[in-house]
């Protein structure tokens, strides 16, 4: 394995980890805005700490651990 | 875990013709499942080697995953690669999200998993290994996994909605409300049957209390780092909070052995009980950030480290099983709860063969996560496989114990006597022998001050573990490795309570909504006051009752909770034979139907014997009847005559709440044979709910999805 293929495969994973625990859930929330939102208008997106707070308030809404 | 899983996991493409390697392979597997099947169940030795379960399970499950589960896919529910998902379909970058098959899978079983397979498997050993085992094993395979992955492949094809909205969609009003007042009833029970298991496992242990009461000030800052130092930093933030956790583990060591803070943390079953109560209402009613959403990323990373641990051990060390196959206690005379192997076993075992509650998980947020509709397959059916498996890991630890010492640990003081001279030799004339040294020694090893009647499973499944991890790592630190594994569990019961807490608000604020709109609103903090009261109160009661039980509480309580979580799979089942008929393939409806019928069986069985069974420790109505006799007698201690009206009216009331069970669960079973009547026999019902196929757009952004990951 080369140099470079241990680097691409070490930030696969890094980028699966920080998916998959929802660190980057706000890089997600800009992106899917900036595509829903045509370029010019006059919204902005939220700032990272309404994000999160709205965020994990709708995420505790639903049954989301069991017994 | 996750990292085994795709070796066992590993969908199989659909191939025109099976080479003669593959048939091979899976006749391989066939027979080594058949040998070690043969082997756990037809063993009578001294001891059987613990590998012989592990290998069986994993056949089993192989089989069941690579046939059952295909052929569900294929035939029953026709997943189709080309129709959209909702996710695809109503992408919005918040709950609708197409993710990675893996992502979806790890987010699926850190929701499903809980603590009811840890603990259901370690009171069922009271059977022996076997009983449990077989159906750990059978009922995940043939039902609770196929429960979670129909009621998926139902939500997904509806939009990612609920259990209730499909029960009223498919079924209509009655069944609706009935599915709805359902999870609130099992909601209660679940929250106050945890709540004892944490209030069982820390009282008068100084260490846990110490190192479980610590998670809440580490949650607290964790909340507040993430809420305020650095913003969105979810894994800086749990890396800091798993370190300090670690960190408490040990320095609960320091307390345990300092004068003052001994006595400090040395807390009574009332006063926890006190403690989980007040904890339950301000996690209801704080802000998510600040507790809730902090402890859960905790908790999390811990139950995934740990049951990766744990199978890591068991794989390992490969130890002997002491417990034999099957104990005389079949007759229903166990002591760690009353009643005979039919049907206590299966309410008992709950949620590592068939739980309810996970269909709320596979019509909640998973289905609004798939990529591809036939992802359902790995993530509902695969998911549950490896609950299951955790079910098995768990059963291993409790019956790797010598017996005495598992009798010991989990039999209440009002059946083999509250002196440890009368317990051992209670224990020991039942044929399992132990010694007052032998147990004196063990809670000395593990830094506790008895291990005597620790009923609710947690300290005996902890003692399995912490043997288990210093077989692996050395003997030097079985006091932590006990400790850490109380940790574990209180932590990740104490999430399900409050997580659970909050949604039972949100429930009840929703359904007093319709008649008092100012209560429906959640910002609304009077309303939010008094619905989290309500729902704190009702299991605060239940709670309460259990701590004051005589008989250690799990008896009357596990039974009751077991009986609402079958049920509520039955009502799921109903939901999924209703949409299965209604969907044209009526001939396939077993696959749903069989189970179905046989959770009807079982948990009719279990409410009838607990509502008019004779035997006092089985019967809610005998009991209150008998104590009744003794007090009109005067026939009881001054200190129970003192308790005796109280001990009536529970038992009355967990009387009137097993009825209600058996109630609603005979009325969705009605109505579901109603409704599938009138599809079969061409009488108008309700049109399906199904939303109408949408071909998938081929996005190129899926193709840079990372790869599957340790979480």
């Amino acid at each position: 394995m080369t140099a470079a293929n241990l680097l691409s495969v070490l930030s696969t994973l890094w980028r699966g980890l920080r998916r998959a625990t929802g660190d980057d859930a706000y890089d997600r929330y800009l992106e899917h805005w900036r595509v829903e939102h045509t370029v010019g208008s006059d919204e902005e997106p939220m700032d990272i700490k309404t994000f999160y707070r709205t965020h994990q308030e709708a995420q505790w809404q639903d049954v989301r651990r069991c017994c | 875990m996750a990292r085994r899983a795709p070796l066992l996991l590993a969908p199989m493409p659909v191939r025109q013709r099976t080479p003669l390697l593959k048939t091979a392979l899976w006749v391989t597997v066939a027979v080594l499942g058949a040998v070690a099947l043969g082997s756990v169940a037809l063993h009578r030795g001294e001891t059987i080697n613990s590998a012989w379960l592990v290998v069986a399970a994993i056949c089993v499950y192989a089989l069941g995953y690579r046939f059952y589960s295909a052929f569900i896919a294929a035939k029953v529910l026709s997943l189709d690669a080309s129709r959209a998902t909702p996710a695809e379909r109503l992408d919005n970058g918040r709950d609708f999200v197409p993710t990675n098959k893996w992502i979806v899978f790890g987010h699926h079983f850190a929701a499903i998993s809980g603590p009811g397979p840890l603990i259901g498997p370690t009171l069922a050993a009271q059977f022996g290994y076997l009983p449990g085992t077989l159906w750990i094993l059978v009922g995940a395979v043939l039902g609770g996994c196929v429960q979670d992955f129909v009621i998926l492949a139902c939500s997904l094809r509806r939009n990612g909605r609920s259990l209730g909205q499909m029960a009223r969609d498919e079924l209509g009003p009655v069944s609706g409300a009935t599915a709805l007042i359902g999870v609130m009833m099992i909601m209660i029970i679940l929250i106050a049957v945890l709540g004892l298991v944490v209030v069982k496992a820390l009282a008068h242990s100084p260490w846990g209390t110490f190192t479980v009461g610590m998670t809440i000030p580490i949650a607290l800052l964790m909340g507040f780092y993430m809420r305020h130092i650095r913003p969105g930093r979810v894994l800086e933030m749990s890396l800091i909070g798993v370190v300090l956790l670690i960190l408490c583990v040990l320095l609960g060591g320091y307390v345990n052995h300092h004068p003052s803070l001994h006595t400090a943390f040395d807390l009574g079953p009332k006063a926890l009980a006190w403690i989980v109560i007040v904890y339950g209402f301000a996690a209801a009613t704080l802000p998510v950030w600040m507790l809730l959403a902090p402890r859960d990323y905790l908790s999390t990373f811990m139950k995934l480290g740990t049951i990766f641990l744990l199978a890591i051990a068991i794989i390992l060390l490969r130890p002997e099983i002491q417990m034999p196959a099957v104990t005389p206690f079949i007759d229903g005379t166990g002591p760690i709860f009353g009643g005979k192997l039919f049907p206590f076993v299966f309410i008992t075992i709950a949620c590592g063969a068939i739980s309810g509650f996970h269909s709320l998980i596979s019509s909640g947020t998973t289905p609004k996560l798939l990529t591809r509709e036939p992802d359902a397959r790995m993530i509902g059916y695969g998911a549950m496989m490896l609950e299951s498996f955790v079910a098995i890991m768990a059963m291993i630890a409790a019956c790797v114990m010598e017996p005495g010492i598992f009798f010991a640990i989990n039999s209440p003081a009002g059946v083999v006597g509250a002196l440890p001279a009368e317990t051992v030799a209670t224990i020991s004339s039942w044929g399992f022998p132990v010694s007052v040294e032998m147990m004196d020694g063990l809670a000395h090893e593990v830094g506790e001050i008895t291990l005597f009647h620790r009923t609710g499973g947690a300290p005996s499944l902890a003692i399995g573990m912490a043997t288990l991890f210093s077989g692996l790592f050395g003997d030097t630190f079985i006091s932590v490795w006990y400790h850490f594994a109380i940790m574990f569990e209180a932590l990740f019961i104490l999430t399900t309570l409050d997580a659970g807490t909050r949604v039972g608000r949100f429930m009840l604020q929703d359904l007093l909504g319709n008649v008092v709109p100012a209560l429906g609103r959640t910002s609304w903090y009077p309303g939010v006051f008094l619905t989290s009261a309500l729902v704190v109160g009702s299991w605060g009661y239940f709670l309460w009752t259990g701590v004051t039980d005589p008989l250690g509480g799990i008896n009357s309580l596990w039974p009751l909770f077991g009986i609402s979580n079958q049920m509520l799979a039955a009502i799921a089942l109903c939901v999924a034979t209703t949409i299965i008929i209604k969907s044209g393939r009526a001939r396939y409806a077993w696959v749903t139907a069989f189970p179905l019928a046989w959770l009807l069986t079982v948990t009719s069985a279990a409410a009838w014997e607990k509502l008019f069974s004779n035997e006092f420790r089985i019967g809610f109505l005998a009991k209150a009847r008998i104590l009744g006799d003794q007090l009109t007698a005067g026939t009881l201690s001054p200190e129970m005559m003192e308790k005796a009206p109280q001990l009536i009216f529970n038992a009355n009331l967990n009387a009137a709440l097993t009825f209600f069970f058996l109630v609603v669960i005979w009325i969705m079973a009605t109505d579901t044979a109603r409704i599938c009547y009138r599809v079969l026999t061409g009488r108008p019902t309700l049109p399906s709910s199904e939303t109408p196929f949408e071909p998938t757009r081929p996005s190129p952004d899926l193709a840079t999805i990372p790869e599957p990951t340790q979480m």
